[in-house]
């Protein structure tokens, strides 16, 4: 059949099973919009306030379901606004297909009204673009961007279609979803060598990152944890996957990590690390991360492997498919003596605070206890963000969203909106800081608007707390711009959008606040008064060790 | 310990590919020598060659890293042993009559050729293996040397059982 550019942009969205996309028009996206109005009943476009907005939502989309989030803008400063929202995906591989409509073919290069070569700009930030100015090539882009935001380690593609192709008629054949390229095939002889490591390691350590997320494999890991009887530390994009009550389970490790998963690493001969990348915020020193260790990596990308750290044993693999052929391969061991050590290190940080009668700890930690272990938590990027990690008793994968790689101050409400009209049964629960939100608090029109019950809880500590408490620190108490002397009133500018405010400066004021927010049918915001002083603990500074460990 | 390798890449003979690859190298912070790109005898399919300078773990991340790249067929590094490398040289050299003779027999050593002359100056051309290259500019320092111009390495695997180079 044939069909206009904008409608077969329509139809692939189908095929891959698009139901829902963000966005928001423009100029040169006038075709594609009219045929959103078209499709309206198979489609639904979610307008948000900001461009930046529509990204942050089709990734909480993404990361919520597992399907590849969709976001839409015009040219020009459609497509720019776009931009922190590609790269914050893409760094923690999250499967994204952005479309952005260009001016047409023939205005291209004359710097045109909004005209902007967004392929040049999102060269470095995503894993593949195309800018797609002939009517023929629409379909075959489009296809192929689908195919790579899944394939291998996920990502974020942008495909920009000049406004002439989306007006332009071609003949459509409808096909199936592309094919993707097979898992790495696992060299077996590898495997049974690391299997031989694993068996003869006394104080092995799993530390485990969102490759374990994104192959689904928490069955295949806590299988792989009870055979070898090892402890498990895990990243920020890992919440979730072992249960925080599990007692293997050591927490967070890294800059802000438990005490107990840092000294294990430190003290381990074996490191087995699943999905993981080794990132600065983890092996703070990589000469001298698990310096004792020998180290196992497994993960789909090869060029993580020996990328930060030097690895002893290395297997390329989809961890789901590793895990099922190297459990049965590992001997069912018993290092009981070192689990015990481990368990010992454990440490409840609680510095005593004065003039605090609301503390992080009981905001998070009175919300869990109020929900259900359904619940999705959204943060934004700073104290909060790992005060959430550390406090929240993860339960679930994919439960947990938060910008771990580019650390993106204002993803929260986006991708809270995203999870949310994804996962419309779950509750979702956005945690973000003053400063965060402050970002792109302009989001509450968009949830007001979709009447999303979304309950934000906001931290409101009146400084730039994480920057706040690293001037604390190492800047002799120099705070240079982390006193903002704001004067915004979050109750009213809840009501100024058609959400509802509350204000909580006592535990008893948030349970109250929070209750009442759980019988709201839309956003709700609750402004928590925090003393500036909290602090995220333990803390290990850059290029540190567990001996330069912070804990008061 | 850094050292030099040489690494062919055949990529899709599509719009922007070397940019895709270039941007690559700039923001992994690649030290590269040269660079050069060609079509290959299937249209769709061009080659780059890549003068890479690094360790053993930088080329390593120069392989995968680039190895992702969607329009990235192949790419793998030429061994010393088992290739043949080639650069272009031209040269422009201030020679009045008398300097004319030596250089023309420093030329036809190294088997160049003079491909263009003036009443104060002449122009060399020159192929061969890089050190060959390297040799003949190091003997014309004595010249006056006016301006120079090498095109980078191009790079071929040897057939099985060939050890040939007739520029040795």
């Amino acid at each position: 059949m044939k069909l206009k550019g904008s409608q077969i942009i329509m139809e692939i969205l189908m095929e891959h099973g698009v139901d829902t996309v963000f966005g928001y028009p423009g100029g040169a996206a006038l075709f594609i919009y009219d045929s959103l109005y078209d499709y309206q009943k198979r489609i639904k476009h979610v307008l948000t306030a900001h461009e930046q907005g529509a990204a942050h939502a089709a990734d909480g989309y993404a990361r919520a379901t597992g399907k590849t989030g969709v976001c839409i803008a015009t040219s020009g400063p459609g497509a720019t606004n776009l931009v922190t929202g590609i790269a914050t995906a893409n760094m923690d591989s999250i499967p994204l297909v952005a479309i952005t409509a260009n001016v047409a073919d023939d205005l291209i290069g004359r710097d045109a009204f909004q005209e902007v070569s967004i392929t040049g700009v999102t060269l470095p930030i995503t894993k593949h673009n195309y800018f797609v100015n002939r009517i023929e090539d629409l379909a075959n882009a489009l296809r192929d961007a689908f195919r790579i935001a899944q394939e291998g380690r996920k990502g974020a593609v942008l495909v920009d279609v000049t406004k002439d192709v989306t007006n332009a008629v071609y003949e459509f054949e409808p096909a199936k979803p592309r094919t993707l390229a097979p898992h790495p095939t696992i060299d077996t002889k590898k495997m049974e060598e690391v299997a031989e490591v694993i068996n003869s390691a006394k104080k092995p350590v799993i530390y485990f990152g969102g490759g374990v997320a994104s192959s689904d494999a928490r069955n295949e890991l806590a299988d792989f944890l009870t055979k070898i009887d090892a402890p498990a530390t895990y990243t920020l994009m890992a919440a979730g996957v072992l249960d925080a009550d599990d007692p293997k389970n050591l927490g967070l490790i890294g800059m802000h990590g438990s005490m107990a998963a840092n000294r294990a690493v430190d003290a381990a001969d074996l490191v087995i690390a699943l999905g993981t990348r080794f990132s600065d915020r983890v092996a703070l020193n990589p000469n001298r991360f698990a310096q004792n260790a020998a180290i196992i990596q497994i993960d789909i990308d090869e060029s993580e492997i020996n990328k930060n750290v030097v690895i002893n044993y290395d297997i390329v693999a989809d961890i789901k498919d590793a895990l099922n052929i190297l459990t049965p391969l590992v001997k069912q061991a018993n290092h009981q003596d070192w689990v015990q050590m481990v368990h010992g290190w454990k440490k409840d940080i609680n510095v005593p605070l004065a003039d605090a009668p609301l503390r992080p700890k009981e905001v998070i930690q009175k919300a869990c206890e109020l929900t259900d272990k359904e619940t999705i938590y959204v943060t934004d990027v700073g104290q909060h963000q790992l005060w959430a990690a550390q406090f929240i008793k993860h339960k679930n994968t994919k439960s947990f969203l938060t910008s771990g790689g580019l650390g993106t101050m204002g993803y929260g409400y986006g991708a809270a909106i995203g999870a949310q009209l994804g996962q419309p049964d779950k509750r979702v629960i956005h945690f973000t800081g003053d400063g965060s939100f402050h970002m792109n608090l302009n989001e509450a029109c968009t949830a007001v608007s979709q009447n999303l019950p979304i309950i934000t809880i906001i931290m409101n500590n009146h400084v730039l707390g994480m920057v706040y408490q690293w001037q604390t620190v190492f800047y002799e108490k120099h705070y240079s711009q982390t006193e903002p002397q704001r004067k915004t009133d979050f109750v009213k500018l809840a009501e100024g959008f058609g959400a509802t405010g509350y204000r909580a400066t006592t535990p008893e004021e948030f349970e109250t606040a929070f209750k009442q927010a759980l019988q709201s049918k839309g956003p709700v915001w609750i402004d928590c008064e925090i003393n500036k002083h909290e602090r995220v603990l333990p803390m290990i500074p850059n290029g540190g060790t567990i001996e330069d460990m912070m804990i008061d | 310990m850094s050292k030099k390798e040489i690494i062919s890449i055949f990529v899709e003979n599509k719009a922007n590919v070397l940019t895709r690859i270039v941007s690559l190298f700039g923001r992994r912070g690649f030290n590269i020598d040269s660079l050069t790109v060609s079509a290959t005898n299937d249209p769709s399919i061009s080659r780059i060659t890549v003068v890479f300078i690094g360790n053993d773990q930088s080329l390593s991340q120069i392989l995968t890293q680039t190895r992702k790249l969607e329009v990235v067929k192949d790419i793998f590094t030429l061994e010393k042993e088992n290739s043949l490398y080639r650069e272009l040289l031209l040269m422009k050299v201030g020679a009045d009559k008398k300097e004319r003779s030596a250089i023309k027999e420093i030329v036809d050593i190294y088997r160049g050729k003079i491909i263009s002359l003036s009443k104060d100056s002449l122009i060399v051309e020159l192929t061969g293996a890089p050190e060959k290259l390297d040799g003949f500019m190091e003997l014309m320092n004595c010249y006056e040397i006016i301006e120079v111009c090498r095109t980078g390495i191009t790079g071929i695997s040897r057939g099985p059982l060939s050890n040939t180079d007739s520029d040795d």
